[in-house]
């Protein structure tokens, strides 16, 4: 008796089952993840209980998983903006860099005061990233240049960049030749909460996802976004501008990467400094794919990446697992999550054989 | 002797749709078998199940009286089964040489152009074609291509050949040439399935007819059994067709002047080349011949043109861009509906106002006016009678004439005074099309003019007033449906003759 | 000085062609493989921790070729079989590769290994100017010009590349001659990035005879943009990786030199030249007729309805 599976196409199935496959792909993920640590010497069990225990055993754990959640949230609205459009921008690793810096730069040497200072810089980083991003932006626009590369090979120059800022020009005169810049003035700070690292950049972050959200679902700009994105020929047929719609939409899924630079080195770091960002950049892909259309979903998800991440960073001083393990964690979660679309997608169904014809 | 193939109760499913129920069907040793039926019957899709490439839900096959089950097109090819496709099984990138090559048998992997080339040669000589094996393919005809789709079958001997609606891209001439070849194929003991929904070609090559309706097979007539009338009421039978009737003669003003339009495609060929032509305001023109898809597209600013003049109204609009083309009145019915027509993950509603979301009833600044967009969904779907599926649901799982209607009704809803169709009826039930035909036959007695693209002589003989050739992107003349013969036409469209 | 600049840009522009080459034979069959960065990692940690347990080059590069075949088997079934995103799948694996290295990496950083060395090929390696440099290097360099010419042959000479080409422009044309795509695509796609993996081990076994976390820096989405360069054919990624390496070489060789320009700047020059080569093939694509697979990106579910 031979078993035969034939493939069949189906619609999507019910959010419910969506929900619990995407769920059970997560699980999978960190149960194959499990034997890649065991390999590597350390006990699962124990790692994945100390990363919850980390992660969300103390107010402070809890407030840690707030302060890494505030760029994955901004980064993953900033390449969710791109996906609706299906324009990949892997580049938000990069626009943080320059966002960085704009900010950097505005809060070492404009010399502004107190009501004035932080906006100056949250808009030097907003245009920092948007002109980074539209670099990608104007050649697939004008020339259809695939953007995937462009913007992915911007991250190495932008992170070249910095680093130039950082050991050049920018460095501290006082900081004993270290590779940092000197640190902002209180007016260049954000405020911080409940004596824990969090700071207000979270409560940008969230006032991003509504503007994201308000800017997709209600306003021309997101219906011609989404019109473009599901068929651009029929949307330059109906007279939307496809060209220049791609640009600004890169622009702005890099200005608002940049917002993340800003809030890392305005509410976190205090200055601008060698591998500022851990690749918020690329887990932001891992977050606006799992999120698809939805801002709240970026919320939802970048949470629990800020859960991975400082379980993460804890079991790398415990273990003295390396910095790039969370890749590892990311990648296979993403092919999970693609084997999973599989399964929402098509139906497996056993081909029955006629016995008698 | 048993059939050489049977189908028994076959049934394939898609998402949402039963597109064959419990269809049977056989075909004898050495016959032509048509398989007639409207668009949508299901033609397709059951020779798809019986090539492998579609595996039916339930139903089984027998060839020689053995069962046999399909688990992809190598397996019923290894029993001598092969099909013409509607869509071409073509590589356009690679030379004709390359793309029979694939289909042959015993080539070995290390293989000699030359020889591969001498047996392929000999195959084309025989039916006396001619092919060049070197071109890409995407330089030949449309008609071309198909010969070399069927050559791949001959040197396959397969002894069972498809052709799905082949004579929709012929020219008359070149139609009655793959008759003779087919006729031919017949006495050398091959089997044909011929599908088709032109009733006169069905009379002249069949040996029996079977009749697919909705996605059931309606019954199976032998030769002397049936006539047109009888085929036709078949296939239609109860169905609701809407009426209409064609116009009054139009008027003899003048609503869109072409002038000297010369296009290029963008492998740098004339699409158009000099072309002229008026419309008058009132009147249905048909376009007949190659070029009509670069008109269609000059028209309604998609493509640049090379030089010449669009004039509306008197208004030169050859320069602006779709946006400014759709405000100086003229609507457009793309060919490819479902590629450039409609936005498929959208809603309905948000489908009817994409070309005019930025009308200041459909918003209040940036910010869209939902319960105006609905109200407008509402009053399209009652006026053009849209079978919408639940609000907000994507308007990619429409069927195929709801979707024309949806864009019909945002095309048709500013009242434009030109209306250009491309192939608008193409792969729409009969009813649907029929209701195609109401509007533009209504919209012409209310003074819109309309330019209507076909490759369906019928079609363009029974609802336009004139019918313009193009023949190599130049209008050859003129012909009047009422007094010109379709082989007039035909040899028009082949450029042989000039009006 | 010109001849040591040669020989530098062949060395340096050796692991990107191996690594555009496997891309090519990816996108041959119609699969984007974002992953080229991921493979050459995994194959350059596979091929150093193989050679320094055994002590054999080839058994080095052959551990490098088989963990990027089967690393890039996850990304042909996820992709192939299972009809994934492919710019998705192909991300995941550069991250996977990142990490899954740097995690088992950690045991073979800071030892040592005899890389590759030298065999000049006799008369060849006399000539003036090109002999140093393309004839007085090691074997893998040989075995790249061999894989150049034999990647050629496949595609435009045997009946196997025929068919794989077909696929890529047109996987239904395919399937309606028998020939079974998904199997076919799998293949191209695993062996493909096998030559990725061994573009990496050469980063480990020759350039710098060492394991470095994340030594590849890049190199991997250099050479999908240089398949776009090459239009898809074996010679023209030839030239295009040395010109890669070309830039690479004087970029160190301008650092040696001692310039007062920061090497963080420098140091950009071959993602900026990337670029800019990007753009301008891109633009040359677009005006001539396109060598891009007709059918690059897209799963095939022979069950789509047309």
């Amino acid at each position: 008796m031979s078993l035969a599976f034939r493939v069949e196409k189906r619609d999507q199935g019910s959010a419910l089952f969506r929900s619990l496959t995407i769920i059970a792909s997560v699980l999978v993920a960190l149960f194959v993840a499990g034997f890649l640590l065991l390999a590597a010497g350390v006990n699962p069990a124990a790692a994945y209980l100390e990363i919850l225990r980390e992660a969300l055993g103390s107010t402070y754990g809890i407030s840690e998983t707030l302060v890494k959640a505030t760029p994955l949230i901004i980064t993953g609205l900033a390449v969710s903006v791109a996906f609706r459009m299906q324009i990949w921008n892997i580049g938000a690793e990069g626009q943080i860099y320059m966002g960085a810096c704009g900010a950097t730069g505005v809060a070492l040497f404009s010399g502004l005061e107190a009501p004035l200072m932080l906006p100056a810089m949250f808009a030097a980083a907003f245009l920092a990233g948007g002109l980074w991003a539209s670099v990608a932006g104007l050649l697939r626009a004008r020339w259809q240049v695939n953007e995937v590369i462009v913007t992915l090979l911007m991250n190495y120059i932008a992170i070249l960049l910095a680093d130039y800022l950082i050991y050049g020009p920018w460095k501290n005169p006082d900081g004993y030749n270290f590779p940092l810049t000197a640190q902002f003035v209180d007016a260049a700070r954000l405020s911080e909460y409940f004596n824990t690292r969090l700071h207000s950049g979270f409560f940008l972050a969230l006032f991003c996802a509504l503007a994201v959200y308000l800017l997709m679902e209600r306003t021309i700009w997101g219906y011609q976004i989404k019109a473009i994105g599901s068929n651009p020929a029929a949307a330059r047929y109906a007279g939307m501008k496809t060209g220049l719609a791609i640009f600004l939409v890169l622009a702005l899924s890099g200005a608002i990467a940049g917002i993340a630079g800003f809030s890392e080195v305005a509410g976190l770091q205090h200055r601008l400094q060698h591998g500022l960002s851990p690749g918020y950049g690329y887990t932001a892909i891992i977050i606006a794919w799992l999120a698809r259309r939805s801002a709240l979903g970026v919320i939802i998800v970048s949470l629990l990446m800020g859960v991975l991440l400082v379980g993460g960073d804890s079991l790398q001083l415990s273990w003295q697992l390396p910095v790039a393990f969370a890749y590892a964690f990311q990648g296979l979660i993403l092919f999970f999550l693609l084997a999973g679309d599989f399964f929402i997608n098509f139906r497996l169904r056993r081909v029955k054989e006629d016995a008698d014809a | 002797m048993p059939d050489l193939l049977q189908l028994t109760h076959i049934r394939k499913t898609f998402p949402g749709v039963i597109a064959l129920d419990d269809v049977s069907f056989s075909i004898r040793a050495g016959e032509i078998h048509t398989l007639l039926g409207e668009n949508g019957a299901g033609k397709s899709t059951l020779m798809n199940v019986l090539t492998g490439f579609y595996a039916p839900d339930s139903g089984g096959l027998q060839l020689d009286g053995q069962p046999v089950r399909f688990a992809s097109p190598r397996d019923s090819l290894a029993l001598g089964i092969g099909m013409v496709h509607q869509h071409f099984m073509l590589v356009p990138a690679h030379s004709v040489l390359e793309n029979i090559m694939i289909a042959l048998q015993g080539v070995p992997l290390l293989f000699s152009r030359r020889q591969q080339r001498a047996r392929i040669e000999q195959t084309i000589e025989e039916f006396g074609l001619d092919l060049d094996l070197n071109a890409p393919v995407w330089k030949l005809s449309i008609g071309a291509q198909q010969w070399i789709e069927l050559i791949k079958l001959l040197l396959r001997d397969c002894r069972l050949l498809i052709l799905d609606e082949p004579t929709a891209v012929l020219t008359p001439q070149e139609a009655a040439k793959l008759f003779q070849v087919l006729l031919r194929l017949k006495q050398q003991g091959k089997c044909i399935i011929f599908i088709s929904h032109k009733m006169r070609e069905v009379m002249e090559i069949s040996d029996r007819v079977t009749i697919l309706k909705k996605g059931r097979s309606v019954t199976t007539l032998e030769k002397g059994e049936f006539d047109q009338k009888k085929l036709a009421g078949l296939m239609i039978g109860g169905d609701r067709i809407p009426e209409w009737q064609k116009s009054l003669p139009f008027s003899e003003e003048i609503v869109l002047e072409i002038e000297n339009l010369s296009v290029r495609n963008d492998r740098g060929l004339a699409d158009l080349d000099n072309f002229s032509l008026r419309l008058q305001k009132g009147e249905i023109l048909g376009i007949a011949g190659n070029g009509q898809k670069a008109l269609a597209e000059a028209l309604t600013g998609l493509t640049r043109v090379e030089s010449g003049r669009v004039l509306a109204a008197g208004e030169d609009i050859t320069r602006s861009c779709a946006r400014s083309s759709y405000i100086a009145g003229i609507a457009h019915i793309p060919e490819d509906r479902k590629a450039i027509g409609i936005v498929p993950d959208l809603s309905l509603d948000e489908n009817l106002i994409l070309k005019n979301f930025r009308a200041k009833c459909f918003r209040n600044g940036v910010f869209q006016s939902r319960s105006a967009i609905r109200d407008n969904a509402e009053e399209k779907i009652g006026q053009f009678a849209i079978k919408a599926g639940p609000p907000g649901s994507p308007v990619r799982l429409l069927s195929g004439g709801n979707i024309q209607k949806v864009i019909i009704a945002r095309e048709l809803s500013e009242q434009p005074a030109v209306l250009v169709a491309l192939y608008p009826t193409r792969g729409l039930d009969i009813g649907s099309a029929e209701y195609v035909h109401k509007v533009i036959a209504d919209g012409a007695s209310n003074g819109m003019s309309t330019i209507l693209i076909s490759e369906d002589l019928d079609e363009l003989y029974k609802i336009c007033d004139r019918i313009a050739v193009i023949f190599r992107g130049r209008l050859i003349g003129y012909a009047d449906p009422t007094s010109s013969s379709r082989a007039e036409i035909g040899l028009m469209m082949s450029g042989e003759v000039s009006a | 000085m010109l001849e040591i600049l040669l020989d530098a840009t062949v060395r340096a522009g050796t692991p990107i062609l191996f690594a555009t080459l496997g891309a090519i034979i990816n996108e041959r069959a119609g699969i984007i493989n974002l992953g080229i960065e991921g493979l050459m990692l995994i194959g350059a940690l596979s091929g150093f921790a193989a050679t320094f347990a055994s002590g054999s080059l080839l058994l080095g590069v052959l551990a490098a070729f088989v963990a990027a075949f089967i690393a890039g088997s996850i990304h042909a079934l996820i992709t192939v079989q299972l009809r994934g995103n492919q710019i998705v799948s192909g991300l995941a694996l550069t991250m996977f590769g990142i990490g899954i290295t740097a995690l088992f990496g950690r045991g073979v950083v800071g030892q040592t290994i005899d890389g590759f060395e030298r065999h000049a090929v006799p008369l060849l390696a006399q000539l003036p100017l090109v002999g140093k440099a393309f004839f007085n290097q090691d074997w893998l360099i040989y075995f790249s010009f061999l894989l150049v010419a034999l990647i050629w042959f496949f595609f435009y000479r045997t009946r196997w590349g025929l068919e794989l080409r077909t696929i890529g422009e047109n996987p239904a044309a395919a399937d309606a001659c028998g020939i079974p795509v998904n199997r076919y695509r799998f293949l191209a796609v695993a062996c493909g990035s096998g030559f990725v993996g061994i573009g990496g081990a050469y980063l480990s076994l020759a350039s710098t005879p060492m394991w470095i976390e994340n030594m590849t820096a890049g190199r991997g989405w250099i050479a999908v943009a240089l398949v776009i360069f090459a239009s898809w054919s074996s010679f023209r990624a030839l030239f295009g990786a040395y010109l890669f390496g070309g830039i690479t070489a004087m970029q160190l060789r301008f650092q040696a030199m001692g310039t007062t320009v920061s090497a963080h700047i420098l140091q950009m020059l071959p993602y900026i030249f990337t670029i800019v080569v990007l753009v301008i093939s891109t633009i040359r694509l677009q005006k001539g007729a396109s060598q891009q697979p007709g059918n690059l990106g897209l799963p095939y579910d022979r069950e789509d309805r047309k």
